[in-house]
């Protein structure tokens, strides 16, 4: 009692250096290197995961994204033992471990529902599983309060979930994941049915989790900024392909395909159909409303294409007001139909003939819709993607 | 001047036809029925003509060796089938709780008993404990074992009846509980798998905690049900050999038909509904108790 007190006082001092001692003190060390080897699901006829290979390396904080319906939570799910796999191997540093029970992976798991036993209290959900393990209560009880203390919600543990807030369930499930000590952490949408101002202020603990705390942690999310904000490395898929994995600025600034550019960063790309021409030792993509200079280094991969066809992609933020009249080779003019005041920033969306195109810029105060603008984008902010396969050029 | 505002009157008028149709089909036969109850009435009389005896066939009945036997006789059989059906059907539940091919078929199939008319269920079995040419004895004599006096033994026939009931209502038990398994929360039972709880633990850790509440009114209801029932038991051995099966509503039927004595009867009844009054009750109270225990608790922890 009298040690709680003492661990009060540095908290008061200093906050920060008590979680983080604290959750230091719940690590392991023995944290395994997970493989997928080869792993596929079907149900019945139809096959929801073609086979795939991906290694997560040990300690990371990996963030599997992607729409609805991509696979990522069955890919989760299959890491926790909760479904089976249809073909392949799920490997724990060499050691096959997809015929173990869950219960055998060595893992904890935060659900998108939180899935708390609606009869326990919160001291009894957070220690079911030592309990299980036949941990002496002392230890249990020691336990329990330690991530308590560390959640805030040392006063709710003997309340019971229903009478309790949704922020307060979701700490909960991660006391009740937290507690377990195992060396794996899976997170399936955990944040999802938190409010804005909630979901942001948890993304952060997790962020802060994630650096202090050696383990495993994989991470699934429909939210292209809960994955940059939190994944050491990031896989984005789509109909249960991975399109592509990589860490956070690999994936913003080299995208592999136009689904990974558009799916990563806020507001997401543009992306304009254009036509190549060579006009005196230019290179210039040509579209409806706009001609814009290239990257002279494209030239190369240029000369490959079979056909001179392709899909500009443009960040948001890459547009820069000029003060030109639109006719330059790397002007682009634009007209605004809405702008979405930010604050600092403004999204303004605008038509370029008959396409939408998204611009952000810096506002010192609103803009007005339907203004016609001259914006201006380098030529090495321009992505170049095929039309038909749209992967990146 | 007292003015009835129509609004305010509204939803009484909503409620008048439901409460008319209580007060006559519920509350005048209990009302006729505590008040026969005080009568020495024979069926030959009216109700009118009956002697006032007041609490006379009460004190009788107290005293009434017979009786006693009998009310025994009915809170071992209820407490009997209820607890062993409660165990099977709950235990089958479980069982079946999965996705099988031709599961929707196995349920009919499970809940056919409960659809047979119970005269019918009383004379089928009646024949298969048949002595000499019943299938059980058959099958035991077949077997080289000798036969057992299913219904005319006295110590045998409780045991007979109550085989009979399980049969016929574990499925109603079975369908509840399969239901209120498939309703629990699909996550908090993978969360169980995730913290370690092996098929038995998260079966009394969760499953079964979660089922409580539809399970004491599953239980509640077939107690209810166990202390009134009667063809079966009547077409089986209808209450002997000696008193051992004459559960109280066989004797409350015999003492109405074949003595005819009505104000005993009613008598008896009213006994039976007050049995059953106090256990609904009590089961409530109970509930309500734990709680508030439980909040008590709760607060108690939440201001240390």
């Amino acid at each position: 009692m009298t040690c709680q007190k003492n661990h009060k006082q540095v908290a008061s001092v200093n906050p920060m250096y008590y979680v983080i001692d604290n959750i230091k003190s719940l690590g392991g060390d023995n944290v395994p290197e997970i493989r997928f080897d080869g792993v596929s699901k079907s149900y019945g006829e139809i096959e929801v995961l073609p086979a795939f290979d991906m290694k997560l390396n040990d300690g990371e904080f990996t963030v599997l994204v992607g729409p609805s319906g991509c696979g990522k939570s069955t890919t989760l799910r299959m890491l926790a033992g909760l479904e089976d796999l249809s073909s392949g191997q799920i490997l724990f540093d060499e050691k096959k471990i997809s015929h173990l029970e869950p219960k055998d992976r060595d893992i904890a798991m935060v659900f998108q529902d939180y899935a708390l036993y609606p009869h326990m209290n919160i001291a009894q959900n957070m220690s079911f599983a030592l309990k299980l393990q036949k941990v002496p209560k002392p230890e249990i009880k020691k336990k329990v309060e330690n991530v308590a203390e560390i959640l805030g919600i040392h006063n709710l543990l003997t309340r019971k979930p229903g009478e309790l807030s949704g922020g307060q369930r979701q700490r909960v499930a991660m006391g009740r994941a937290m507690v377990r000590d195992s060396s794996t952490f899976l997170f399936d949408e955990p944040l999802s049915n938190l409010d804005a101002k909630l979901r942001a202020k948890m993304r952060t603990e997790l962020a802060e989790m994630r650096n202090t705390l050696n383990k495993n942690m994989v991470y699934v999310t429909h939210d292209q900024v809960e994955a940059m904000t939190l994944g050491d490395r990031i896989v984005v898929m789509a109909n249960g392909l991975i399109q592509q994995q990589g860490s956070p600025e690999e994936l913003f600034k080299s995208p592999a395909n136009k689904f990974v550019a558009g799916f990563i960063g806020s507001p997401s790309m543009n992306f304009l159909d254009a036509f190549i021409v060579e006009e005196s030792g230019d290179l210039i993509a040509k579209g409806e409303g706009f001609s814009l200079k290239l990257n002279p280094d494209m030239a190369s991969i240029i000369n490959t294409l079979s056909s001179k066809d392709v899909t500009l992609g443009i960040r948001p933020s890459c547009f820069e007001l000029s003060q030109g009249n639109g006719d330059g080779v790397d002007e682009i003019k634009l007209t605004t139909v809405v702008s979405e005041y930010l604050g600092a920033q403004s999204v303004l969306v605008t038509r370029c003939c008959k396409q939408d195109v998204l611009v952000e810029v810096q506002s010192a105060s609103p803009i007005p819709g339907g203004q016609e603008m001259t914006f201006s984008v380098k030529p090495e902010d321009i992505m170049m993607f095929d039309k038909k396969s749209g992967v990146r050029l | 001047m007292l003015r009835i505002n129509p609004n305010r009157m509204t939803p009484y008028m909503f409620l008048a036809p439901a409460a008319i149709i209580m007060a006559f089909a519920l509350l005048y036969p209990i009302g006729y029925m505590v008040y026969a109850s005080f009568l020495d009435w024979n069926p030959s009389q009216r109700i009118g003509e009956a002697d006032w005896v007041g609490l006379r066939n009460y004190a009788n009945l107290l005293q009434d060796e017979s009786f006693r036997e009998s009310f025994f006789v009915t809170i071992k059989f209820a407490f009997a089938v209820v607890t062993l059906e409660m165990i099977i059907g709950v235990g089958l539940a479980l069982l079946l709780d999965r996705n099988i091919r031709g599961m929707s078929m196995l349920r009919t199939i499970f809940i056919l008993p409960m659809m047979i008319a119970p005269i019918v269920v009383g004379l089928m079995w009646r024949y298969m404990y048949h002595p000499t040419v019943g299938i059980f004895n058959q099958t035991l004599k077949s077997w080289g074992f000798e036969p057992i006096p299913w219904l005319s033994d006295s110590n045998w026939s409780l045991i007979s009846i109550i085989i009979a009931d399980i049969w016929q209502w574990t499925p109603f038990i079975f369908i509840l509980a399969l239901a209120a398994l498939q309703s629990l929360p699909r996550s908090a039972l993978e969360a169980a798998r995730i913290d370690g709880a092996t098929g038995w633990q998260q079966i009394f850790y969760i499953k079964i905690p979660l089922m409580m509440p539809v399970l004491i009114v599953t239980a509640l209801l077939r107690l209810i049900d166990a202390f009134k029932v009667l063809e079966v038991i009547l077409v089986m051995t209808n209450g002997g050999p000696g008193l051992s099966t004459e559960i109280m509503s066989l004797r409350i039927a015999r003492t109405a038909s074949e003595f005819r004595e009505l104000g005993v009867a009613a008598a008896m009844s009213n006994l039976l509904l007050l049995l059953l009054f106090v256990l609904t009750v009590g089961m409530f109270i109970y509930n309500k108790i734990q709680e508030n225990r439980a909040a008590r608790i709760r607060k108690v922890a939440e201001e240390a």
